[in-house]
């Protein structure tokens, strides 16, 4: 079974480190990428899947995975949908405003699990975000690794993130797409995206999956996997409790004998399976 | 649309290849390729039409086929897509035997077509072949439903 990175505590674990919104890029109509620098020195090397807590001073703090990471130092690049009153806050941010970073906290995916196997990146919504690290991981290293196949769907065609880069990594990765409703306008599929796992060419017997997105898909699509023979700790999915405080003190985001802002955010499958099928978790 | 008819051992060849139609026997897929024929679709053509009679179902051997539903509201609205390999229709088993969605090839299409009637007549003689058929129309039911409760969630809502 691979095993996830051991988990290091950030040094700035506790206190907010002031960054400044350097870019601002609408994604969708409820969904921003921030492209961040820190108002002093370099950024924290962040690993693709882990995330950080970005404060809004006078609002409140939140959990963002980072969308940007490439595994060295580089300007903090975070994409946030606005559901609640901080991300809405942290969404309308305009170019200077000063916003607090803790971190980069828990594990993150355990790319090098994949040796040169095929990659599965199964991603819905907002999800596709903390696994953009990992496309940009292989596609830099694309020789590295077999094929590429990202899985990838979204509630209309109007949601899809990275649309731009979506075209751009098809030349050197298999990209399916689907939503689950759209007009005439769309040419794609239609669908729910554990259906693309079915068609999707890769080699179950040594290929590793990547998976994040809304719970309900998780576990359809995860079965999918399952289904077409890839282990189950070699599917690795990025979960998501209400973390608070980053550092495993606070003991919110709990998840059986775990704490995913310490121990996960990114679990393997036959780890995370047990727990994931009790209720009250 | 362009119909052509095939010989049917090149038939019955091409049904052993269709997942659907894995593991009957030789004489059944003999059976169903009578009833079969070849059809192609230019992309933007539309198959068949909401409300028409339902007299064929489609395996689409090539291409995609957009399910769609008209909205006086809201226009037209694609429900679902169907890729190669896959079935389309199964109004021609039940009456009224009626298509309930418009189906359009969202590419060339090459897909083989059966014929309805010809297909029930065989299954009501043949009630072994027609439980079989049963059991496997089925199971696409069963996949359509589940990705159409799934939609229903809107696991991408705020909410889910």
């Amino acid at each position: 079974m691979a095993t996830a990175p051991e988990y290091v505590p950030a040094p700035g674990a506790m206190a907010p480190a002031p960054y400044v919104v350097r870019e601002r890029v609408q994604e969708t109509a409820d969904t921003w990428t921030l492209t961040l620098e820190p108002l002093d020195g370099e950024s924290a090397a962040v690993a693709p899947g882990q995330f950080v807590m970005v404060y809004v001073f006078g609002v409140g703090e939140v959990p963002i995975s980072v969308s940007g990471a490439l595994d060295r130092p580089a300007p903090l690049m975070l994409t946030v949908r606005s559901v609640g009153a901080v991300t809405q806050r942290l969404c309308a941010s305009e170019l200077g405003a000063v916003l607090g970073v803790r971190g980069p906290f828990g594990v993150g995916w355990p790319i090098a699990a994949a040796g040169r196997a095929d990659v599965v990146v199964l991603a819905g919504g907002i999800g596709l975000a903390p696994l953009r690290p990992v496309l940009l991981h292989v596609l830099e290293r694309r020789a590295e690794y077999g094929e590429l196949v990202l899985l990838y769907g979204s509630r209309t065609p109007g949601d899809l993130l990275f649309r731009a880069e979506l075209e751009l990594w098809r030349g050197a990765a298999s990209v399916d797409v689907t939503v689950d409703a759209a007009d005439l306008a769309w040419q794609g599929k239609v669908g729910v995206v554990p259906q693309l796992v079915a068609g999707a060419d890769f080699d179950a017997a040594s290929a590793s999956a990547f998976v994040c997105g809304p719970e309900i898909m998780l576990r359809f699509g995860i079965q999918a996997l399952l289904d077409r023979g890839l282990a189950a700790a070699r599917i690795f999915v990025s979960l998501e409790r209400n973390m608070r405080c980053g550092v495993g003190h606070c003991g919110h985001c709990q998840l059986g004998p775990t704490l995913i802002c310490r121990d996960g955010p990114v679990y393997d499958y036959e780890t995370a399976a047990p727990w994931l099928r009790v209720r009250a978790l | 649309m362009a119909v052509g008819s095939v010989s049917m051992r090149r038939l019955d060849e091409v049904l052993q290849e269709v997942p659907f139609f894995a593991g009957m026997t030789e004489a059944q897929l003999g059976l169903i390729a009578g009833c079969g024929s070849n059809a192609i679709f230019d992309a933007g053509e539309v198959l068949v039409r909401e409300g028409d009679a339902a007299d064929t179902f489609y395996v689409v051997r090539h291409g995609t086929v957009a399910i769609d539903l008209h909205s006086p509201t809201r226009g037209s609205l694609t429900v679902e897509t169907i890729g190669p390999g896959e079935i389309v229709g199964w109004s021609w088993l039940f009456p009224p035997h009626r298509w309930h969605f418009d189906v359009r090839a969202l590419s060339p299409v090459r897909a083989t077509a059966f014929d309805g009637a010809c297909l029930r007549g065989k299954c009501e003689d043949d009630p072994v072949l027609g439980y079989d058929l049963m059991k496997r129309f089925a199971q696409v039911f069963i996949d359509r439903l589940q990705s159409t409760r799934l939609r229903l969630l809107d696991v991408y809502g705020d909410g889910a």
